[in-house]
């Protein structure tokens, strides 16, 4: 690990000062968990570590009846204990409890999660987020890609997104607060994830300056589903997951919001999957249908044609725990 | 002439009894101390500049930057420049410094230059039919190639023979080889091999063995009733060890050396070390109290221990402390060669076993890899079987719980469970049948079958390959079995009875967290009849007694040998001392629960302490040994084996796989501590979940790196995933009577072939190579068309 300064700023101004204009000046700590990783494995070496863990007011959940609130620094084991959101919001509830393991959701934070880097195992040794030879030709491609994108994978990117929760809170249609030396801005979070062009971008909206300060969810009334695929039981990483959030008219779908996690640079939003429950009842047959519009323009990079497979059955599984959830 | 019987049922405490391990509260705690733990005063660290490229040959090192370093105290050129490196992890520079940050800091401002070579790391291709044979002269490192690959010493004489060599031995070396313990066989070889120049063969990856041949296979092929043929294969794996390797070297003065190191073999590792140093092994002194795990990987120095050894001595005698990283210690400090075979067997129209072909493939790193022993157990009377050593840019295999056996079993018992469903026999009745073909074992595998067969309800649950029940959900049962040598090693240990009635051992072993120090004191104990609360145990440091290298389940048999001879010698030598204050023969009095009584008469005893009072100021000390192997066993004996079956689960849309149930039965010969037993076998089987679903080294076509030389995505099997393990020990009076034998090994090697099975078992396909990953089980089910999610609609 390289040296660096560390700064414990404690207002959300403060913080954002200390942060830098590029990436390699600044990096927010919070959790650490997935930083003092990347900083130990030299994948990331910043100046200056901006301790953000003493601002005030960040580190709570409010719930009005309409929305919630969660703030950037809960750590994901205190949400995953959260009675409101296990009440409201019973899928994040539910992947919260999936992640990681106790002793990291004890320090990771919600925002933090939010904003974890690819675990692709070029990016982690240190070969680059879009690792390319001599002849710039891509890692991935010619190498192991069983654990890279099946879709939206047309490149650069390959890598998969690594949060679990993402998906998650983007089926309840999440909105976050960034602040920045401009102030406060919001953002679906939908809109935060993207997939870089470019070695050195980010694969998120946020500026080298801006922090995510808190998570809204708006209230509804939906049932919602979740299904995570991975091989082991314990600590683990997907092979895909998805998130179903169905607002019901009687015993027929009105509309639905589909999220697969693990399967794209991004959080992959599937409106196709959603037409094909849209006016209809859920069943084996329905859900199945989703399942394969979801992944009907899934590609295969080599070695992850079972990740189709799989992905498929978590939106199936998905949607189908949606139904049976309060039944 | 003492009585060295091992104690009857009446005299055993804790002999074959559950007794809490006595390292278990110092290791609950925290308070055990590991190599990584030792940071004594002035303590510099060690840090290695290791190679990025699979393969290199080193142009340029610039040292300068990183000499200049403030707290850099010493440095050396590992690889100097002209060295071909042949895996990414090779070090090429090793450093020490005041601390860790420094250490590294002046690693990165070290400038090597390299001319990046061609690689190749895909040993899991079939290799190509047409190789030439490798027919040319040996080298001096073809034949370093096959020992560090375990070759069959008659193999090595063979191909001596008929190959010849390319240089002329001096007298030297052949003292060397026999220094190394190399076998009279391979050294005649050498004596009477003809020399010639050149060199073995092409440059290819692939070296293939010429075909072996027993009876007429193609006759029998021929003939056979039933003929399968499949692809059957593990990859290279790691050894994970939760402690990396490493040690701490200090010289006190320029003539001596202290070395702190994670190892399994205390005894065995001044002698190592010393020839390099210039220095004798008695001017080093070794120690280790705990490890964290070594599976083979750690019976010598290695060559980053001999860096931090020359480092300390370079920077004045400082400590060092050199352990590797994760990163490293995945790269390179240990991996168990892949074995992959085309493997068809044939039996005739009763189920008979006839026919046996084999074209075997694996790596062990650049050396090539060892050849399993094929078929495995099975002797098949006609055989046809030909290996291929691939010659891959990795780290180099080492020793990995019963090397060769988990390859040879999978390769075996797979192919003859795919030949019982050929023909719609259960595979335990196929193999039963044919059990005779497995030798003087045969009547003790029958026995454990059946008892196997009760533990996990064979008979209730088997069904024919491909559970038909509704849902993706299918289970499945299958069995493996295995075998493993285990005969006590050389030992030696010195025991005090001291004038209070305390009993001290010492001795130069090691306990690797199986149980060594519990195995001790419970033999201890019963052999002199008392409490176990008065027997301390010292071992890990070079100065006791010289005791074997823990390898090959050799530990137990070897120390309870050594110590209880010692403890019966010292008894005897205690009840001479007091027979006359009991009015009695030595050999008319006994010690019972720390009692000293006359056998006859009850009411004429002394309690063990009273007893010990009587021998003296300074006590009683013997010496205990158990024989090297050029002696018959007596208290030891070599041979054991086992029978497991696996129940899985099988998500057929998903393709994970669950192991559900792992149920074992295994002979041990006299089981000395029971709880310690069973736990070295639940070790074993956790293991092979773990490698048979989860482990696996993942290298990078392109650039020949380790891509997951971490944790995380070299998965290891969590808690969850360890379900319903049960063992049963099959402690028969025969098996007592054969005297103290190691099980370690045989309890790796049938999990992973009975889980294989189970598979097969519960969605009615193979699949082929571990580990069984969603990825393999998938493609498995779409090549037989049943891709459960493939289709438009369900």
């Amino acid at each position: 690990m390289k040296p660096f300064e560390y700064a414990s700023p404690k207002t959300e101004k403060q913080a954002v000062g200390l942060l830098g204009k590029s990436w390699s000046e600044a990096e927010v700590l919070a959790g650490g968990t997935d930083l003092l990783a990347l900083m130990k494995d030299d994948v990331v070496a910043p100046k200056r570590l901006v301790n953000v863990k003493h601002i005030e007011n960040l580190g709570e959940v409010h719930f009005d009846g309409k929305e919630m609130r969660i703030g950037a620094l809960v750590t994901m084991g205190e949400a995953a204990d959260n009675a409101l959101i296990k009440q409201h919001f019973p899928i994040l509830h539910e992947a919260l409890w999936e992640a990681a393991s106790p002793q990291i959701r004890n320090m990771a934070t919600m925002g933090g999660n939010l904003c974890q880097r690819p675990r692709c195992w070029y990016f982690r040794n240190g070969m680059g987020l879009l690792p390319v030879d001599e002849k710039g030709e891509s890692l991935v491609l010619k190498g192991d890609n069983r654990y890279h994108a099946v879709l939206g994978n047309h490149g650069p990117s390959y890598f998969v997104s690594p949060s679990t929760i993402a998906p998650v809170l983007i089926a309840y249609g999440a909105r976050i607060r960034l602040y920045g030396p401009e102030g406060a801005r919001q953002l679906e979070l939908e809109k935060f994830y993207r997939a870089p062009m470019h070695e050195g971008e980010r694969e998120h909206a946020l500026k080298p300056n801006e922090m995510i300060t808190d998570i809204f969810l708006p209230a509804a009334s939906t049932r919602a589903g979740y299904a995570e695929i991975r091989q082991k039981e314990a600590f683990d990483w997907p092979m895909a997951s998805c998130a179903a959030v169905l607002e019901m008219n009687g015993s027929t779908v009105k509309s639905a919001r589909i999220v697969l996690g693990q399967v794209a640079p991004v959080p992959w939003f599937s409106p196709e999957a959603a037409l094909h429950l849209t006016g209809k009842a859920v069943t084996e047959e329905t859900a199945m249908a989703a399942a394969h519009a979801a992944l009907e323009n899934a590609r295969n990079l080599g070695k992850n044609k079972y990740k189709i497979t799989v992905a498929k059955v978590a939106v199936k599984r998905a949607i189908l725990n949606a139904a049976k959830e309060g039944a | 002439m003492a009585d060295y019987k091992w104690p009857d049922q009446q005299h055993r405490s804790y002999l074959g009894k559950k007794i809490d391990r006595l390292d278990g509260p110092v290791k609950l705690t925290g308070r055990a101390k590991y190599t990584y733990d030792y940071n004594p005063k002035g303590l510099l660290y060690g840090a290695l500049v290791t190679c990025p490229y699979a393969r290199a040959k080193v142009l340029s090192v610039d040292t300068s930057a990183a000499e200049k370093m403030p707290g850099v105290k010493a440095l050396k050129v590992v690889k100097t420049p002209g060295t071909e490196t042949h895996w990414a992890g090779d070090e090429i520079v090793a450093l020490a410094a005041v601390d860790e940050r420094i250490a590294e800091d002046a690693a990165r401002a070290v400038v090597v230059k390299y001319e990046v070579l061609p690689h190749f790391v895909q040993d899991e291709i079939e290799p190509p039919k047409d190789i030439p044979l490798a027919s040319g002269p040996l080298s001096q490192e073809d034949l370093e190639d096959m020992f560090s690959n375990q070759v069959p010493e008659g193999k090595i004489a063979d191909a001596i023979k008929t190959r010849g060599i390319n240089w002329k031995p001096d007298e030297g070396f052949f003292k060397d080889l026999k220094g190394y313990g190399v076998d009279q066989v391979v050294i005649d070889a050498l004596r009477g091999a003809q020399v010639k120049p050149g060199t073995a063969g092409p440059k290819s990856p692939y070296k293939r063995t010429a075909v072996q041949t027993e009876g007429d296979p193609d006759k029998a092929f021929a003939e056979a009733a039933y003929v399968v043929e499949g692809v059957y294969g593990m990859p290279v794996i790691t050894h994970c060890c939760l402690e990396t390797h490493g040690l701490v070297a200090e010289w006190p003065d320029q003539k001596s050396m202290n070395v702190h190191v994670s190892t399994q073999n205390v005894s065995g590792m001044a002698a190592q070390m010393a020839p390099m140093l210039n220095l004798s092994a008695s001017d080093i002194h070794v120690e280790q109290q705990n490890i964290g795990g070594g599976f083979g990987s750690k019976f010598g120095p290695d060559s980053w221990g001999m860096h931090a050894a020359e480092l300390s001595k370079m920077a004045g005698g400082a400590p060092v402390k050199m352990m590797l990283d994760r990163k490293v210690e995945q790269e390179m400090a240990g991996a168990r060669p892949s074995a992959y075979g085309r493997v068809k067997v044939g039996a005739d129209k009763d189920g008979n076993l006839i026919a046996w072909e084999s074209n075997s493939w694996g790596t062990g790193g650049v050396t090539g890899g060892g050849s399993p022993p094929l078929p495995y157990l099975f002797r098949i009377p006609n055989q046809k079987k030909q290996h291929t050593a691939v010659s891959c840019n990795i780290g180099s295999a080492r020793a990995w719980r019963a090397p060769n056996h988990p390859q040879a079993s999978l390769l075996t018992e797979c192919a003859l469970d795919d030949l019982a469903a050929k023909m719609g026999m259960d595979p335990m009745d196929f193999f039963l049948k044919n059990i005779e073909m497995t030798g003087p074992r045969a009547k003790t595998y029958a026995e454990e079958f059946k008892i196997a067969a009760e533990m996990i309800g064979w008979k209730e649950k088997w069904h024919p390959r491909g559970d038909k029940t509704p849902g993706p959900l299918k289970r499945g049962l299958g069995l493996g079995l295995h075998t493993w040598g285990g005969r006590g090693h050389e030992s030696h240990c010195d025991l005090t009875v001291h004038p209070d009635g305390g009993v001290e051992v010492r001795i130069g072993s090691q306990d690797l967290g199986t149980g060594t120090r519990t195995v001790i004191a419970i033999v201890i104990a019963d052999a002199m009849g008392i409490p176990i609360e008065h027997v301390k145990v010292f071992l890990g440091d070079n100065k006791y007694p010289m005791s074997g290298a823990s390898g090959g389940s050799t530990t137990s048999g070897g120390v309870s040998s050594s110590t209880h001879r010692a403890a019966v010698d010292a008894r005897d030598a205690l009840l001479a001392k007091v027979a006359s204050s009991l009015k009695a023969q030595p050999e008319e009095l006994e010690v019972v629960k720390g009692t000293v009584r006359v056998k006859s008469d009850h009411s004429r005893a002394m309690t063990w302490k009273q007893a010990c009072a009587k021998v003296g100021p300074v006590g009683i000390t013997v010496r205990g040994n158990n024989p090297d192997r050029t002696k018959p066993p007596d208290l030891t004996n070599s041979g054991i084996g086992g029978v497991q079956m696996a129940e899985v689960s099988v998500d057929i849309e998903t393709g994970v796989v669950r192991v559900e149930k792992l149920m074992a039965v295994q002979d041990a010969g006299l089981i000395v501590s029971k709880k310690t037993c069973e736990t070295q076998m639940l070790g074993g089987m956790i293991m092979a979940v773990s490698y048979s679903l989860y482990e696996e080294k993942v290298m990078d076509p392109t650039t020949g790196r380790m891509l997951n030389p971490n944790i995380e995505f070299y998965r290891l099997a969590g808690l969850p995933d360890i379900k319903d393990l049960r063992i049963h020990l099959h402690n028969t009076q025969e098996q007592e009577n054969r005297g103290v034998i190691g099980i370690a090994e045989g309890a790796v090697t049938a999990p992973g072939t009975a889980i294989s099975n189970a598979i097969a078992n519960a969605i009615g396909v193979r699949v082929p190579f571990m580990p069984f990953t969603p990825g393999r089980v998938l493609a498995a089910l779409e090549e037989h068309g049943q891709n459960a999610m493939a289709g438009g609609a369900m």
